[in-house]
């Protein structure tokens, strides 16, 4: 049962994410983004996070998504506007950027069936993913990388405002 | 295992059957009492005190000619309403309505499903609402619903950071994000969040309305303005999907803000199914009365509503309710 589930999910999460980057119409390939954030969510409660399931929905599908959409649509942007963009090389350099992942995702996969120590630390905690288990470690064991994280988002935000706010 | 599938069939085809009759006539209740509010009549020829209008206005629904505009997403136009709607059924999922009921001999949680963070559940569900009202708006390729989606989409994002903040007071002060724990601190009536975050309740409230884009936040389908907003191009039960979705979604806020401050399911003599039910409509007729008394905001007024008084407002209350529980 749960395995089809998995099977079923994993198989729309990736298709969606292909079709995220091949569609031209950027509304649609948002939409696609918001398919496979959401099916990456029921992956998080099939491995018994809800909590962690249910914040990618908030964070993710629901948040950001609806920004990102909502801009979109702002801008109104043409079909054409979002063309194949014509640098010189990026065709090269995409290539091997993507040979490199290929690499690194390959070798992540032989070190997990290999059955090595791929997750510690933080991960392992979380992997409980209750409320408490992920409070303790934001608000207790590491938080001062949380407090400095905190700061840093506010800089950017506040860098935002500076940057599109012409006149004060 | 297979007695477990049973009793959540059970509970699901209840609870599903309950919420489509009360959505259902929710419309009708608000017609008639908008029009005792306007010192009129309302509908009352269908059946015996009009009771049977509902069943009229679905027909009628149903046997409309399904028109789709020139130059639409037919994929997307088709999807909208559903998006819309299921968000707004899925909520009921972890909505508690009652104690631990024993049924020979086997107890059954009177909940669907008791998720350890239901709040969050609720939460996550309504903000996938969105969707449906962006698609219909983006899909129908005309100005009226462009222009209803971006004003519904840009409310309900601003609302919704005060409306999960306006809930932190109650959540710090339970301890928990499960629903059923929430209601059970509130065992008796002076421990009800209405009482300990007053603050918070009217802020939930407001946010709820604006949430379910209701007068007098009802800006997204400003007749005057916009027609009808962003499901100006719907016609047929696909309109009646985004009507179902709205009355599904005011039962849904009246139903959380029952489990979050007036205490659920408690109360004394009367079984706690019949409590939930009172009090929910309590809530729901206020929602009516509101939308009968106020005019609509301006879009100006409404922003800074939202982002200057009630997001400080709410904040405020976070930090004076971690102040009163430090000392």
């Amino acid at each position: 049962m749960t395995l089809a589930i998995f099977l079923a999910l994993a198989t729309v999460s990736v298709i969606s994410a292909i079709l995220v980057i091949s569609q031209k119409n950027s509304v649609i390939s948002a939409l696609y983004l918001v398919v496979t954030l959401a099916s990456q969510a029921v992956l998080y409660f099939l491995l018994g996070a809800t909590f962690i399931g249910v914040l990618q929905i908030i964070v993710y599908a629901g948040a950001i998504m609806v920004l990102f959409l909502f801009v979109i649509m702002l801008l109104n942007l043409k079909r054409d506007e979002f063309g194949p963009d014509k640098k010189k090389g990026q065709r090269v350099l995409a290539f091997l950027l993507t040979l490199f992942l290929a690499i690194e995702i390959l070798a992540a996969l032989k070190i997990g069936l290999s059955g090595g120590q791929a997750v510690t630390g933080v991960s392992a905690k979380l992997s409980i993913g209750s409320p408490v288990e992920v409070a303790r470690s934001l608000f207790i064991d590491y938080l001062y990388p949380f407090e400095i994280v905190s700061i840093l988002l506010l800089v950017a935000i506040l860098g935002v405002i500076v940057l599109v706010k012409k006149r004060f | 295992m297979a007695l477990f599938y049973l009793i959540t069939i059970g509970k699901v085809v209840v609870v599903f059957t309950v919420f489509m009759v009360i959505v259902a006539y929710l419309s009708f209740i608000e017609r008639r009492m908008v029009a005792r509010f306007q010192t009129r009549i309302g509908p009352n020829r269908v059946g015996p005190a009009g009771l049977l209008q509902i069943v009229a206005d679905a027909i009628k629904l149903i046997t409309k000619e399904e028109v789709f505009p020139a130059d639409a997403n037919h994929t997307l136009f088709l999807l909208a309403p559903l998006l819309s709607l299921i968000p707004a059924l899925l909520i009921m999922a972890v909505i508690p309505f009652g104690d631990k009921l024993t049924l020979f001999g086997k107890s059954v949680d009177l909940i669907i499903s008791d998720l350890n963070v239901g709040i969050l559940f609720v939460f996550a569900v309504t903000s996938l609402g969105i969707y449906g009202v962006v698609m219909a708006g983006w899909s129908s390729n005309s100005k009226y619903s462009l222009l209803g989606a971006l004003r519904s989409s840009a409310q309900m994002i601003s609302y919704e950071v005060s409306y999960g903040l306006s809930i932190m007071g109650v959540l710090m002060m339970a301890g928990t994000f499960n629903l059923m724990e929430i209601v059970r601190s509130q065992a008796s009536f002076f421990e009800w969040f209405i009482f300990k975050q007053p603050i918070g309740f009217l802020i939930f409230s407001v946010c709820g309305i604006a949430e379910t884009n209701r007068a007098p936040f009802d800006l997204p389908e400003a007749e005057s303005e916009l027609v009808a907003g962003y499901h100006t191009e719907y016609s047929s039960m696909k309109f009646g999907m985004f009507f179902m979705a709205e009355y599904a979604h005011m039962l849904n806020v009246s139903a959380i803000v029952t489990t979050l401050f007036l205490g659920g399911w408690q109360g004394p003599l009367l079984p706690p199914v019949v409590w939930f039910l009172i009090k929910v409509s309590i809530f729901l007729i206020a929602y009516i009365w509101l939308r009968a008394t106020l005019p609509r905001f301006r879009y100006d007024q409404l922003m800074n509503f939202g982002w200057k008084f009630l997001l400080p407002l709410s904040l405020l209350n976070i930090f004076v309710t971690g102040l009163f529980m430090y000392l």
